[in-house]
C-alpha cells in the first residue's frame, strides 16, 4: 500500500524548472535538430483533392533529379504499410475503413500523402515532388455531417455502404443509474432546447511533428516528435509486423502537444518503412501548412441538448444528441473522443435523468482525433451553456440555478447518473472564491447600468462552474469501453552507489515539467536534495514501459508509480539498514532520508545503504544486492477537478468587437506539487479555450479544400489578443490517490470557452440573442445583433473568420 | 553566392544557394539548431534571431542578404555561463513550457527592450505579437520581460550582447541566486 509523501520540503514549492535550462539557451535536442551521419530526407507529396479516385502516378522526371535515392508511391508500399491503428472500437459493429499510410487508390481527405521523395537533402527531396504527376478522377465531397448521414448521401467508403461509423448510447434507465429522460421531458414544467456547434479546432502545437529513423544499428531506432513513444513502438510492431523488440523509439525534446501528438502518423509508417528499404537514416520534418492540414484535428461535433426542469430550478433530465465529425479514417482514439463526453455532461449537477447517444460520421475531411481536453470540452461547454440558457428561460440568476443543481461538498463521494463515483469536491468554496476575486455583485450592478443607459458597449457576464475527469484511466472502465489498451503507469527508481538517484516514467512529458515535478516528489519521498534527482523519460530503452502522457494522467497515475517505486525502495532497504545497525527491521523508522533505531540515536541514511548495496560485502543472508524498485500503477478511480470561472465581456453593438476584461480562475485540482507549474498550466490552457471562444476555426470550402492551411489563417492568438487572468485555487484534495491530486493539464481549456461565450451571449441577450455560433467574430457578434437572433453560418463563418486576411470567397483581400 | 557573415562572434565565409534561406543557413549549414522553424509563413516567430542588433524572423531572410553581417542567436546570448538577463528573467519567471518558441521569443523581447527600456503591460504585448507560444497563455513571458526591464536598466537590448568580460563583471543583478 503507497502511503502519502511524508511532509517534505518540496512537495508544494513552486521550484523553478530544471528543464528550463537548455530550453532558454538554445541546448535543445528538437527531433528536426537530428543529424545522422548518411542520413538522407524525405518530402511527401500531398493530394490536393478531398475525394478523388488515383488513375495514375508518373514518377519518372522525380527519379531523375540529382539527389534524389527513391521516388515511392501507394503501390509501392500497399503490401508492407499494413492499416494505421484505430485503438478504441467503441461498439461491436463500428464501422472502419482501412486507413493506409499512404493513398493506393484512392484519396479521402485533401492532405492525405500519394507519393514521397528521398534525397540528398531536404530541398533536393522538396524540389523533386515538383516531377511527380498524378492523375485524380475526382469523386464528390462529404463535408456536411448532418447531410453525410442521410440516406441517398454521397459516400466516403463506398464499400462501407453508409457514411455512420458508430451510434454508442448511454441510457439511464437502461443502466440502472437513473430514471427515463423521456418521462422527463415529458412531465416538465420548463423545457429547453438549444443545438451548439463545435467547430474544427486544429491543435497547433508549435514544434511541427518530425521523424528520424535509423535502421543501421541492431534495433531500428525511431525519434519523433511524439507525446506517446510506448504506444507507437507497440503500433509500429503489431501494423507493420516488425519484432517489437527490434524497434526502440525515443520522444526527445517534444515542443507540445495538446494531444496533437498522440497519434501514430501515417509519416512515422512511410518514414520506418523508407529507412529500411534504403538501410539508411531518413529524416522527415513536416512544413507547418502540412501539419495544420494532414495532422489530426480536433471537436467538430453538431451538438443537441434537451433539459428538463420544474420552475423552481431543479433539473429533472438531460438528453443529449450528438453528431461527431470523424474526418475520413478513424485514427488512434477517434472514435472515442467523443464518448469520453458521456460521463461530462451532466458535470457537477444532479441530474436523475440523462440520454446520451452520439452518432461518429465519416466526411472527407482531415480525421479528427484528441485535442486538450478531448470530449470533455464539449460537454463541458454544452451544459454551461445550457445552464445559462434555463436560468434565462426561469429568470433566475445562473449562478443561483447552479447552486440550486449542484453536488453539494457534503455529499461526495458522490455517483453520478452517468456512473462516475466523484470522490472529492467543494463547488461552493470555489465559487464563493470567485464571486469575491471578480467582484460579481459589482459587475452586474454595471451591467444593469449600462443596460439601462443604453450604452453603446454592453458588459456581460459568463459563468462556467466547471468539472472533469482526469487520470486517464482505471484499466477496468477501459475495459468496459472496449479501449485497445490498459491506463496503468510505470516508473522506477535506481539508486547509485554515490546516492543520486535515477527515476524513470513511463510518463512522456512534452512541455508540462515532470522532470522537476518528479524530483520535487522522490525527494522528499526518499529525504534526497531536489538536485539529486535525475528523471529519464520518453525513451523506450530506458524507460521501458509506459502509457505515455495525456488526459491529464501524468500525475495522478504517473508519479503515482514513480511514489509507488520509492516505498519499494526503501521496504528494500530497510533490512539491510536494520543489518547495517545490527537491530531488528521492526525497530525502524525512515523519515528525511535515514532510517533510525527507534529510541536511540542511532541512525543510517538511503545512500550509505546505496553504497552498501553497490560493494555488497556484507547483506542479511538472501537478500540481493539491489535497492533498485519498479512499480506499475493502475488507479481505482478518475480524479475529478473542478473550478469556477467568471468571465466578464465588453461587447461593442456598433461593431461586434469583444474585449475581455476580466477573468478569475478558481480551480480546485488537489494538493499541488508544484504551484508556478500548475499556474502555467491553467494560464496556457485558458488561452486554448478562449481561443475556441474568439479566434480559431478550421474553414473548409467546398471542394474540401483547408483554407485555414497557414498560422495567417488559422488564428492562434497573439499576446496582444489576449488579456492577463486572475487565477486562484481551493485545495480538495482527492481521496483516490495516496498524493491527494487531480490533474491539471486540460482544465483550463475545458472551463473557459463556455464562461466566454456565456458573458458575449449575456451582453446582448436583450437584443434578443440567444447563441452566437464560435468562434464568436466581431462579424458574427454584430450578425447576431442585427438579426436578434442566433447567428447562422452566414457572414463570419468564412476562413479566418472575418478577422481579415480572406474573403468570403477565399481569395486573399 | 559567396558570403561572409558573423554569427555568434565567429565568422564564417562560406558559398550557399541564393534561395537558401538564414535560418536554414544556420541550422543546416553552421549547425546552429537553437533557432527553429515554426511556420512557413512568417507569422510564428520562432526563428527570431538579430541581424546587426535588430531582431528578423530568419526564415524571412535570405542568407545571402546577412553577406557581411553580423548574426545573434539564442546560442549566442550567455557568455561563459553567465544567462542573458532575459534568459534568465524567462527562467525565474516560468515563461517557457515546451519552450519551442522560447529562442525566438527571447530574441524578440531583447529587441523590443532596445527600444523600450521600461515597457508597461500592454507595450510588452504588442511588441510580441509577432511570436507565437501555445503553451503558456502569455502571462509570465509579459511578467518576464517586465522583470528583466527592471534587472537590465541601464544599458539593455542589443548593446547587452556586446559586452566585454570587463563590462560583465560590472553587471549587477543579471545573475540573481
Amino acid at each position: 500500500m503507497t502511503t502519502a509523501a511524508e511532509p517534505g520540503q518540496e512537495v508544494g514549492k513552486g521550484r523553478l524548472r530544471k528543464e528550463d535550462a537548455r530550453l532558454i539557451t538554445g541546448r535543445t535536442r528538437w527531433t528536426d535538430n537530428m543529424s545522422l551521419p548518411g542520413m538522407l530526407h524525405m518530402a511527401m507529396l500531398r493530394s490536393p483533392m478531398a475525394h478523388a479516385r488515383i488513375t495514375n502516378i508518373d514518377t519518372s522526371e522525380a527519379r531523375q533529379m540529382p539527389g534524389v535515392l527513391a521516388v515511392v508511391t501507394g503501390a509501392d508500399l500497399a503490401d508492407s504499410q499494413g492499416s494505421l491503428p484505430c485503438a478504441w472500437p467503441i461498439t461491436e459493429d463500428m464501422k472502419s475503413p482501412d486507413a493506409p499510410s499512404m493513398a493506393v487508390n484512392q484519396v479521402n481527405f485533401a492532405g492525405e500523402v500519394v507519393a514521397a521523395v528521398v534525397a540528398r537533402s531536404a530541398a533536393e527531396a522538396a524540389d523533386a515532388l515538383e516531377g511527380i504527376d498524378v492523375d485524380y478522377d475526382e469523386l464528390p465531397v462529404v463535408l456536411d455531417m448532418a447531410e453525410a448521414i442521410k440516406d441517398d448521401a454521397d459516400l466516403v467508403h463506398p464499400d462501407l455502404g453508409t457514411n455512420s461509423s458508430a451510434t454508442w448510447i448511454f441510457d439511464s434507465a437502461e443502466a440502472g443509474t437513473g430514471g427515463s429522460v423521456d418521462e422527463a421531458i415529458g412531465s416538465a414544467e420548463v423545457v429547453v432546447e438549444r443545438t451548439f456547434r463545435q467547430q474544427r479546432l486544429i491543435p497547433a502545437f508549435m514544434e511541427p511533428r518530425s521523424i528520424v529513423v535509423d535502421p543501421t544499428g541492431e534495433q531500428v531506432t525511431m525519434w519523433s516528435a511524439t507525446q506517446v513513444p510506448h504506444i507507437l513502438r507497440l503500433m509500429l510492431a503489431m501494423t507493420l509486423g516488425v519484432p517489437e523488440h527490434k524497434v526502440r523509439v525515443i520522444a526527445p525534446d517534444v515542443g507540445g502537444g495538446f494531444g496533437g501528438k498522440l497519434q501514430v502518423t501515417p509519416e512515422e509508417v512511410i518514414t520506418f518503412l523508407l529507412a529500411q528499404k534504403l538501410g539508411r537514416p531518413v529524416k522527415y520534418t513536416e512544413t507547418r501548412s502540412e501539419s495544420l492540414a494532414s495532422a489530426h484535428h480536433g471537436r467538430d461535433q453538431l451538438q443537441k441538448l434537451t433539459v428538463a426542469a420544474r420552475r423552481d430550478g431543479t433539473v429533472t433530465g438531460l438528453k443529449v444528441e450528438l453528431l461527431a465529425d470523424m474526418g475520413a479514417y478513424l485514427r488512434l482514439v477517434t472514435p472515442g473522443v467523443p464518448i469520453l463526453g458521456a460521463f461530462m455532461y451532466n458535470a457537477i449537477y444532479k441530474i436523475p435523468a440523462y440520454h446520451f447517444a452520439c452518432t461518429n460520421v465519416f466526411t472527407t475531411k482531415t480525421p479528427t482525433d484528441a485535442y486538450r481536453g478531448a470530449g470533455r470540452p464539449e460537454a463541458t461547454f454544452a451544459i454551461e451553456r445550457m445552464m445559462d440558457e434555463l436560468a434565462n428561460e426561469l429568470g433566475m440568476d445562473p449562478l443561483e440555478l447552479r447552486e440550486k443543481n449542484w453536488i453539494k461538498h457534503e455529499e461526495f463521494p458522490y455517483t453520478t447518473v452517468s456512473t462516475l463515483t466523484y470522490d472529492s469536491g467543494n463547488y461552493e468554496a470555489a465559487t464563493a472564491r470567485a464571486k469575491e476575486l471578480f467582484d460579481y455583485d459589482g459587475l452586474r450592478r454595471e451591467q444593469a447600468e449600462r443596460r439601462q443607459r443604453g450604452d453603446s458597449v454592453q458588459l456581460g457576464i459568463g459563468i462556467s462552474t466547471f468539472t472533469e475527469m482526469c487520470g486517464l484511466a482505471p484499466s477496468r472502465v477501459l475495459g468496459s469501453l472496449s479501449y485497445g489498451a490498459g491506463g496503468w503507469e510505470y516508473g522506477a527508481i535506481r539508486m547509485l552507489p554515490t546516492g543520486k538517484v535515477e527515476v524513470i516514467t513511463g510518463s512522456s512529458a512534452h512541455g508540462q515539467g515532470h522532470e522537476t515535478a518528479w524530483s520535487q516528489i522522490v525527494a522528499d519521498k526518499l529525504g534526497v536534495p531536489f538536485e539529486d534527482v535525475e528523471v529519464l523519460h520518453g525513451d523506450t530503452q530506458s524507460s521501458p514501459r509506459g502509457l505515455d502522457t495525456y488526459g491529464s494522467r501524468s500525475l495522478t497515475v504517473g508519479a503515482m508509480a514513480v511514489l509507488s517505486a520509492a516505498d519499494k525502495v526503501i521496504e528494500k532497504a530497510k533490512p539491510i539498514a536494520a543489518h547495517m545497525m545490527e537491530c531488528s527491521p521492526d525497530d525502524l523508522e525512515f523519515s528525511g532520508g535515514k532510517f533510525t533505531v527507534r529510541g536511540t540515536g542511532t541512525d543510517t541514511g538511503i545512500a550509505d545503504i546505496a553504497l552498501a548495496v553497490f560493494a555488497a560485502h556484507d547483506l542479511p543472508d538472501g537478500v540481493e544486492p539491489s535497492i533498485d524498485a519498479d512499480a506499475t500503477f493502475d488507479p481505482e478511480n478518475f480524479s475529478f477537478p473542478h473550478g469556477t470561472h467568471l468571465c466578464a465581456a465588453e461587447v461593442d453593438t456598433e461593431t461586434g468587437q469583444v474585449r475581455l476584461r476580466s477573468y478569475v480562475a478558481v480551480d480546485d485540482v488537489g494538493k499541488v506539487v508544484n504551484p508556478l507549474i500548475v499556474e502555467g498550466q491553467v494560464h496556457g490552457g485558458l488561452v486554448q479555450g478562449i481561443a475556441q471562444a474568439l479566434f480559431e476555426e478550421a474553414v473548409y470550402d467546398e471542394s474540401g479544400t483547408l483554407m485555414t492551411g497557414t498560422f495567417a489563417d488559422y488564428l492562434v492568438p497573439s499576446a496582444a489578443d489576449m488579456p492577463s487572468f486572475t487565477t486562484d485555487r481551493t485545495e480538495t484534495p482527492s481521496t483516490t490517490n495516496a498524493l491527494g491530486v487531480k490533474g491539471v493539464g486540460e482544465a483550463g481549456t475545458i472551463a473557459s470557452t463556455p464562461a466566454v461565450v456565456n458573458a458575449i451571449v449575456d451582453a446582448i441577450r436583450h437584443k434578443g440573442v440567444d447563441d452566437v455560433e464560435m468562434p464568436c467574430t466581431p462579424m458574427r457578434v454584430w450578425q447576431a445583433i442585427q438579426s436578434g437572433a442566433q447567428s447562422a453560418a452566414g457572414p463570419g463563418a468564412e476562413p479566418g473568420g472575418g478577422m481579415g486576411s480572406l474573403d468570403a470567397e477565399g481569395g486573399a483581400r | 553566392m559567396r558570403i561572409t557573415v558573423t554569427v555568434d562572434g565567429t565568422t564564417y565565409l562560406d558559398e550557399v544557394e541564393p534561395r537558401t534561406l538564414l535560418v536554414q543557413y544556420l541550422r543546416e549549414r553552421l549547425g546552429k539548431v537553437g533557432t527553429v522553424v515554426g511556420c512557413d509563413t512568417s507569422n510564428c516567430g520562432a526563428c527570431t534571431v538579430h541581424l546587426d542588433g535588430h531582431s528578423v524572423k530568419s526564415c524571412a531572410v535570405l542568407a545571402v542578404q546577412a553577406d557581411g553581417c553580423e548574426v545573434t542567436t539564442i546560442e549566442g546570448l550567455a557568455r561563459d555561463g553567465q544567462l542573458h538577463p532575459v534568459q534568465r528573467a524567462f527562467h525565474d519567471n516560468h515563461a517557457l513550457q515546451c519552450g519551442f518558441c522560447t529562442p525566438g521569443m527571447i530574441m524578440q523581447s531583447i529587441d523590443l527592450l532596445a527600444e523600450n527600456s521600461d515597457p508597461d503591460e500592454q507595450a510588452v504585448r504588442e511588441g510580441i505579437e509577432g511570436n507565437l507560444c501555445r503553451c503558456t497563455g502569455y502571462q509570465n513571458i509579459v511578467r518576464a520581460v517586465r522583470d528583466a526591464a527592471h534587472e537590465m536598466r541601464p544599458g539593455a537590448g542589443p548593446e547587452a550582447e556586446r559586452m566585454n568580460e570587463a563590462e560583465m563583471g560590472t553587471q549587477a543583478g543579471v545573475r540573481r541566486s
